[in-house]
C-alpha cells in the first residue's frame, strides 16, 4: 500500500474533504440552518426558561393520593399522578410488594412488576369470561391483517422472519398450555367422581 | 367514550370507557382528533415495559380540541385546537426550571428515573393515553400549545414526539460542520434525525436499516446514503470501510428496544424479557463511532439491565448523550423548519387507521407489513 492509499484513520486528516457549503446548500433544503452549535434548542443542556406557563411555586396536590403506590425513591406521592388502572387482585399485591419493598435500582423491583403484568393478564382474561365481553384471543391480535396487508409479500427476504415466527408461539402458547391444563384437570376430576 | 385498551402482550381491543374527568385544577380534557402509534408503543404492546396494566390506553402522540378545563387553567379555552407534547410536566420542579421537561419530578410517583408520559404504563405515571376519543391532559397551562393555523394536522401530531425526537437526537450528536453522521434506524425518528443532521451541518449522512421501503424513504426525504445491514455479514465493518476506517464522527441510535440484527439479543430482549430490550443498535452505535466520537441515543429501552458493550465505549473515549426528548423546547425552532419545508414529518405517514381497527393497526406496524412506516389513528372514523 502506497502512502496515498493509506486510509484516513492512519494519517492526520480525512482523505476526502466533505462537499463544499455551496454544494450542500444546493442539494439539501435547509442545510446549515442550525449550523451554530450554540444556537440549537438543546444547547446548553441546562436552561432556565423565563416562563414555563406554571403559575405556582409548587403545584396544587391532586386529591386521592392516600394509599396510591409510589417508588420509595420519591419523598411522597407526586402532586399530580395518573389514576388509570388502580392496583387490584393478586397482581395488585405483587406490584405493591415491588413498590413498597424495592427501589428502582433493584432488579427485584422490575421482575416483580413484570410478574405482576403476567398475573394481571390472566386475571383479566378469566374475569372477561364472566362478563358480556370475553377476550377474543385471535381478533385482538389483529392477525387478520396478515391476509389484508400482505403478510407473506411484506416479509419476503427480510431477516427478522427468524424471530417473528416465534410471535405466534408467544401469543398462543400460554392459551394452549392453559387449555391443556384445564382439560387435564377436568379429566382428573371426572375420574375422581367416577370412583 | 371509545378507547384502545391493552389486553395483554400482542392483544388490544377498543372498549367503552368513562370519559376522563378533571382531577386536578390545572387539568384539561382534550377531545382527540388525530393520534399516532409510536415505535415505542410497540414495547408496551409486546409486554416489555414493566407495570403495563390490563385496560391501559396507549398513545402519547395526539392532537385535539380542548373540551373542558379545570378551574386554575389560564392559557387554554374550550374549543382551542392543541398539540400536546408526549411529556407530562409541571413547569416548576428543579428539573423543569432547568428546561429538562422530560425529567419532571412532580408527575410520576411510580418512578424517579423517568418522567410522566401519556399512555405509557404505570412506570411513567399511570396516565391513560390519546388513542381514544378523549384524554386527560395535566398541567394544561404548561404542556399543550395551540396549533398554528398554517400547520397541517399530520405535521402537528408528529411534532408531539417522533419528529421532535429525531431533531433532538441530531442535537445530542453535537454535529460539527462536515461531520459524517450515521443514523441507525430508518423509522420516523431516524428519518427526521437524518434530515436534521443536514440542518446542523453534516457533510455526509448514512442511514442504516434492513427494510427496503424505509431505506428508500431515507434517500427520498432525507437525501441520505443508505446501508441495508441484511446485505452485509458485519455492518460495523462495512461502516468502517465506508468511513475510511475512521468510523463515524456521530452515530444516532434511533432504534431502541426492538432492534433487529442479532437473534440472541432479540430472544433475550423483546421475546423473553430477560433484558430491557435488544441492545443490538446500541452496540452497533458504540462500535461504528470513531474514537473520540459521539453516540446519541434516542431509542427507548426498558428499565431492566441490557447487555451493552460498555467497555468499547470507554476504551474509545466516546461521548454518550441521551434523554427522553423535552419536546416543547424543540418546538419554536422546529415550527420554523416545518414551515420552511426543511423538515417534512408528514412525508413519513404511510397508513391511517380508524380507532376501531386499533388491533389491526398495531399488528401491521409491529410486523412491518405493507411498507408501514408511520401509522396514524383517527378516532370517530369508519
Amino acid at each position: 500500500m502506497t502512502e496515498p492509499d493509506v486510509p484516513s484513520a492512519y494519517v492526520r486528516d480525512k482523505r476526502t474533504a466533505p462537499p463544499s457549503r455551496e454544494e450542500l446548500r444546493a442539494r439539501i433544503p435547509g442545510w446549515g440552518a442550525d449550523l451554530d452549535p450554540a444556537d440549537r434548542p438543546s444547547h446548553p443542556k441546562l436552561q432556565y426558561p423565563a416562563d414555563t406557563g406554571a403559575h405556582w411555586h409548587f403545584p396544587d396536590r391532586q386529591p386521592g393520593s392516600a394509599g396510591r403506590e409510589r417508588s420509595i425513591e420519591h419523598a411522597f406521592v407526586t402532586p399530580v399522578f395518573g389514576t388509570a388502572q388502580p392496583l387490584h387482585g393478586l397482581s395488585g399485591s405483587i406490584r405493591r410488594l415491588a413498590y413498597d419493598r424495592f427501589g428502582e435500582g433493584r432488579l427485584a423491583h422490575w421482575l416483580l412488576l413484570i410478574a405482576g403484568d403476567r398475573v394481571d393478564a390472566w386475571e383479566s382474561h378469566l374475569r372477561s369470561l364472566v362478563t358480556g365481553h370475553p377476550d377474543q384471543p385471535v381478533t385482538e391480535t389483529g392477525v387478520r391483517t396478515e391476509r389484508t396487508h400482505g403478510g407473506l409479500r411484506s416479509r419476503t427476504g427480510r431477516s427478522d422472519r427468524r424471530h417473528q415466527v416465534l410471535d405466534p408461539v408467544l401469543v398462543a402458547g400460554p392459551w394452549v398450555a392453559g387449555a391443556g391444563a384445564g382439560a387435564l384437570a377436568v379429566r382428573r376430576l371426572a375420574r375422581l367422581l367416577r370412583r | 367514550m371509545r378507547a384502545m385498551t391493552y389486553r395483554g402482550p400482542y392483544k388490544l381491543r377498543v372498549e367503552e370507557k368513562d370519559r376522563p374527568r378533571v382531577e386536578h385544577p390545572n387539568d384539561a380534557i382534550v377531545r382527540v382528533t388525530l393520534a399516532a402509534i409510536c415505535g415505542s408503543d410497540l414495547h408496551l404492546y409486546h409486554g416489555l415495559m414493566p407495570d403495563t396494566r390490563i385496560g391501559h390506553t396507549f398513545g402519547h402522540e395526539f392532537i385535539g380540541v380542548v373540551d373542558e378545563v379545570g378551574p386554575s387553567v389560564q392559557h387554554l379555552q374550550v374549543g382551542d385546537r392543541v398539540m400536546v407534547p408526549f411529556n407530562i410536566f409541571c413547569g416548576s420542579c428543579w428539573f423543569c426550571a432547568r428546561g429538562l421537561y422530560s425529567n419532571c419530578h412532580n408527575v410520576n410517583p411510580n418512578a424517579t428515573a423517568v418522567g410522566g408520559i401519556y399512555g405509557y404504563s404505570h412506570t411513567t405515571g399511570g396516565y391513560d393515553g390519546g388513542q381514544a376519543e378523549y384524554v386527560r391532559v395535566p398541567f394544561a397551562d404548561v404542556g399543550p400549545v395551540k396549533i398554528p393555523d398554517w400547520m397541517h394536522d399530520e405535521d402537528a401530531v408528529l411534532l408531539t414526539d417522533a419528529a421532535a425526537t429525531g431533531y433532538f437526537g441530531a442535537q445530542l450528536g453535537e454535529i460539527a460542520e462536515g461531520d459524517t453522521v450515521v443514523v441507525l434506524g430508518a423509522g420516523p425518528v431516524g428519518l427526521i434525525a437524518a434530515q436534521s443532521s443536514w440542518l446542523m451541518g453534516a457533510g455526509r449522512v448514512i442511514v442504516v436499516d434492513h427494510l427496503a421501503e424505509r431505506l428508500a424513504k431515507a434517500r427520498e426525504m432525507a437525501y441520505a446514503e443508505t446501508l441495508d445491514y441484511d446485505e452485509h455479514d458485519d455492518v460495523v465493518v462495512e461502516l468502517k470501510k465506508q468511513t475510511d476506517f475512521l468510523g463515524a464522527d456521530v452515530v444516532i441510535e434511533a432504534v431502541g428496544a426492538e432492534a433487529d440484527g442479532n437473534l440472541a439479543q432479540q430472544l433475550t430482549g423483546p421475546k423473553l424479557k430477560l433484558q430491557g430490550g435488544s441492545a443490538t443498535a446500541l452496540n452497533w452505535a458504540i462500535d461504528a463511532a470513531r474514537k473520540g466520537g459521539t453516540v446519541s441515543v434516542v431509542g427507548a429501552y426498558g428499565p431492566v439491565p441490557n447487555a451493552v458493550k460498555f467497555g468499547d465505549a470507554m476504551n474509545k473515549g466516546l461521548t454518550l448523550r441521551m434523554n427522553q426528548t423535552p419536546v416543547k423546547r424543540q418546538w419554536p425552532r422546529m415550527f420554523e423548519h416545518v414551515r420552511n419545508g426543511h423538515l417534512t414529518p408528514r412525508q413519513m405517514v404511510t397508513h391511517r387507521f380508524p380507532l376501531e381497527d386499533i388491533a389491526e393497526a398495531y399488528h401491521v406496524f409491529s410486523a412491518k407489513l405493507d411498507g408501514c412506516i408511520k401509522p396514524l389513528v383517527v378516532p370517530g372514523a369508519n
